[in-house]
């Protein structure tokens, strides 16, 4: 570690070029940590879905709903071990940016499908009595610093407002927290037979079914079961595991993953070309310097290390910087959460990115440092005669 | 029967290659140096001066012939025992100083101390006993930039005696340097020389820089043509 001055002198040398240099570096590893957020936020669906639930939906597509009738005819099958509906509200809160997502749902049996989901007894207990009473998630009050008792106006894209009222109003009865790290808690729940009894239009209809299978029958075999029993009905099904059903809303977005890596590695191309040319050029034009070190006695080997380790120095306080500032800002308010709820750099990607910076580093210092290592010292001396 | 001499260069050509062009630069040259002396090599410009000194010197290998200083073949060293070899036995002065821009001047000396096991206090203490034999105790804080010609170049001799080496070897140490600074740098090898013991070889152009040391060779199209004591 006497070498460090050393090495880090090296850096003040040209302070404008290693100051640009570490900045186009953090520049990366900032867009690094929110293009991982982003894929993180849009796979968390995917990640989170639990093995024994399915969603059925309309064969068509999820914006076709499916009679209310079908819950009953769902439970009577053979694996189905649970049953539940959800419909898609849309609430809006006072202007349109404002939109969160909302779904009526049965009161009664939503927890029970969603045990990661954490509502205390006694908001449970007051949801079940009011019947326009809503639970919401820890984020989502956070979002809009709503408390239990609060009454909510709300209107929807879908259903407008109800008959005779300029909107709908709902009263907070709970607050509920998650027990899976990631898991969304920006939505609402309201109860559907108020939203049944009141919407304008669509009754006896809901928006998909969520269905926990038998685990001992598989959720693939449920599935087929479910929608071979509708086949032939005006109404047809689609079951799908709640991963395979995740996987495919992030395939209608598009494939967020490989577009991102495309994005990636095209600037880490740059970057490490950006990194690269700073390190031959500041190794260059101190070739004499070089030719004194080893005359003085430093053996090639240390001397390639010196200019290793110099470059990995630029791209580790670029990159753990941009990586740190990433996560900082997210960690300190998320910028959209009406589209992306959930927002947050997650771990893998931190050490992920730690271990990009040492790599570019590496490659960006190998060149010029075998450069380094074959130098002649006689001949790199005598360019100064 | 005397002592062997402390350098002794055998037979040595050194040939370089330019292209397809082979340049004969030094011809079955020989020369010994006694330890203790202060020795002075003059000559035509392009006649081979530094490629001598750096022979002796270990930065390079001869073509043919053998180096030997204190009992060791260096020109048949690798090139790690070699940096090794050099840490430990010579002390290199430059024309333009060649001090690291970027490094304080105890910084620069205590340089080549990094090679050694001396511990950071022991290392600071050399430095600077170092500075303070070429009177620059005031300046150990400055940068290059800020010194003068006359004291970065005895910031250079300070770093090549900061780890004690037997041998000196200087490359027209006052080839840049005013009258009366090159007669300070002049002044401090003498006493380097006299009352330290170090053997210098200092190559100059300069008859009156000569005329300090002990001794005085010639070198002329690879040959040594004179070698007379002053
Ligand atoms: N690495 C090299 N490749 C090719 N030619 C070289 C190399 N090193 C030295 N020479 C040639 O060898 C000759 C002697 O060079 P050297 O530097 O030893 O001369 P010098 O006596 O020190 O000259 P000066 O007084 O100008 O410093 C010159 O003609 C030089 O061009
Ligand atoms: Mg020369």
């Amino acid at each position: 570690m006497k070498y460090l001055t050393l090495i880090w002198s090296n850096l003040r040398r040209r302070q404008l070029r290693s100051v640009l240099t570490v900045l186009s570096i953090f520049v990366a590893f900032l867009l690094f940590g929110f293009l991982c957020a982003i894929r993180e936020a849009f796979s968390a669906g995917v990640k989170l879905a639990d093995a024994d639930r399915l969603i059925v939906r309309h064969k068509v597509s999820l914006i076709e709903t499916l009679p209310v009738s079908y819950g009953a005819r769902l439970a009577l099958l053979p694996g189905v071990r649970q049953v539940t509906h959800m419909t898609w509200f849309g609430g809006i809160y006072q202007n349109p940016k404002n939109m969160f997502a909302s779904f009526a749902v049965e009161g009664d049996r939503f927890f029970a499908l969603y045990p990661e989901f954490i509502l205390p007894p006694e908001q449970q207990d007051r949801w079940q009595q009011v019947r326009h009473g809503a639970v919401i998630g820890r984020s989502l009050a956070e979002r809009f610093h709503w408390k239990v008792g609060d009454r909510i106006p709300l209107t929807s894209p879908i259903y407008g407002q109800p008959a005779s009222q300029p909107a709908w109003e709902f009263e907070i009865c709970g607050i509920f927290d998650t027990s899976k790290k990631g898991a969304d808690t920006s939505g609402m729940y309201f109860r559907y037979d108020y939203f049944d009894e009141a919407r304008p239009r669509g009754k006896g209809a809901v928006g998909w079914y969520i269905v926990r299978s038998e685990a001992a029958v598989g959720a693939d075999a449920v599935a087929a079961r479910i929608d071979r029993e509708f086949a032939n009905s005006p109404y047809e099904t689609k079951a799908e595991p709640e991963g395979a059903f995740a996987a495919g809303f992030v395939q209608q977005i598009g494939d967020i993953g490989s577009i991102l890596m495309a994005v990636l590695s095209a600037v880490f191309f740059t970057i490490l070309l950006v990194a690269g040319n700073t390190m031959s050029q500041s190794v260059r034009e101190r070739t004499e310097e070089i030719g004194v070190l080893k005359a003085l006695g430093f053996p090639g080997g240390l001397v390639l290390l010196f200019v290793l380790a110099e470059s990995c120095l630029i791209a580790l306080l670029g990159g753990l910087a941009g990586l740190g500032a990433s996560w900082g800002l997210l960690a300190a308010g998320n910028p959209v959460p009406q589209l992306l709820p959930l927002l947050y750099v997650p771990g893998e990607a931190l050490a992920q990115g730690a271990l990009m910076a040492l790599g570019l580093g590496l490659v960006a210092g190998v060149l010029p440092a075998w450069y380094a290592l074959r130098l002649r010292t006689a001949e790199a001396l005598r360019r100064n005669g | 029967m005397s002592a062997a001499p402390l350098v002794s260069v055998r037979d040595v050509s050194k040939i370089f290659h330019r292209g397809s062009e082979d340049i004969s630069v030094l011809a079955e040259l020989n020369l010994a140096v006694e330890a203790g002396e202060f020795l002075a090599l003059m000559g035509p410009s392009g006649s081979g001066k530094s490629t001598l000194l750096n022979l002796i010197g270990g930065l390079d290998r001869p073509t043919r012939g053998s180096v030997e200083v204190d009992g060791e073949r260096i020109d048949q060293l690798s090139e790690r025992a070699l940096a090794a070899w050099r840490a430990r036995h010579v002390g290199f002065v430059f024309q333009f100083y060649n001090l690291m821009p970027v490094l304080t001047a105890e910084r620069n000396v205590e340089l080549p101390l990094l090679l050694t096991n001396l511990t950071k206090r022991e290392r600071r203490e050399h430095a600077r006993n170092a500075l303070a034999v070429v009177g620059l105790s005031h300046r150990l804080e400055h940068y290059p930039r800020t010194l003068s010609g006359g004291e970065q170049q005895r910031v250079g001799i300070a770093r090549a005696i900061a780890s004690d080496p037997t041998l000196l070897l200087c490359d027209e140490p006052t080839g840049d340097l005013d009258r009366k600074s090159g007669d300070e740098i002049l002044s401090l090898l003498q006493t380097l020389n006299e009352e330290q013991g170090k053997t210098i070889i200092m190559v100059t152009h300069d008859p009156y820089a000569s005329a300090r040391a002990s001794r005085t060779v010639h070198l002329d199209k690879g040959q040594l043509v004179a070698d007379q004591p002053t």
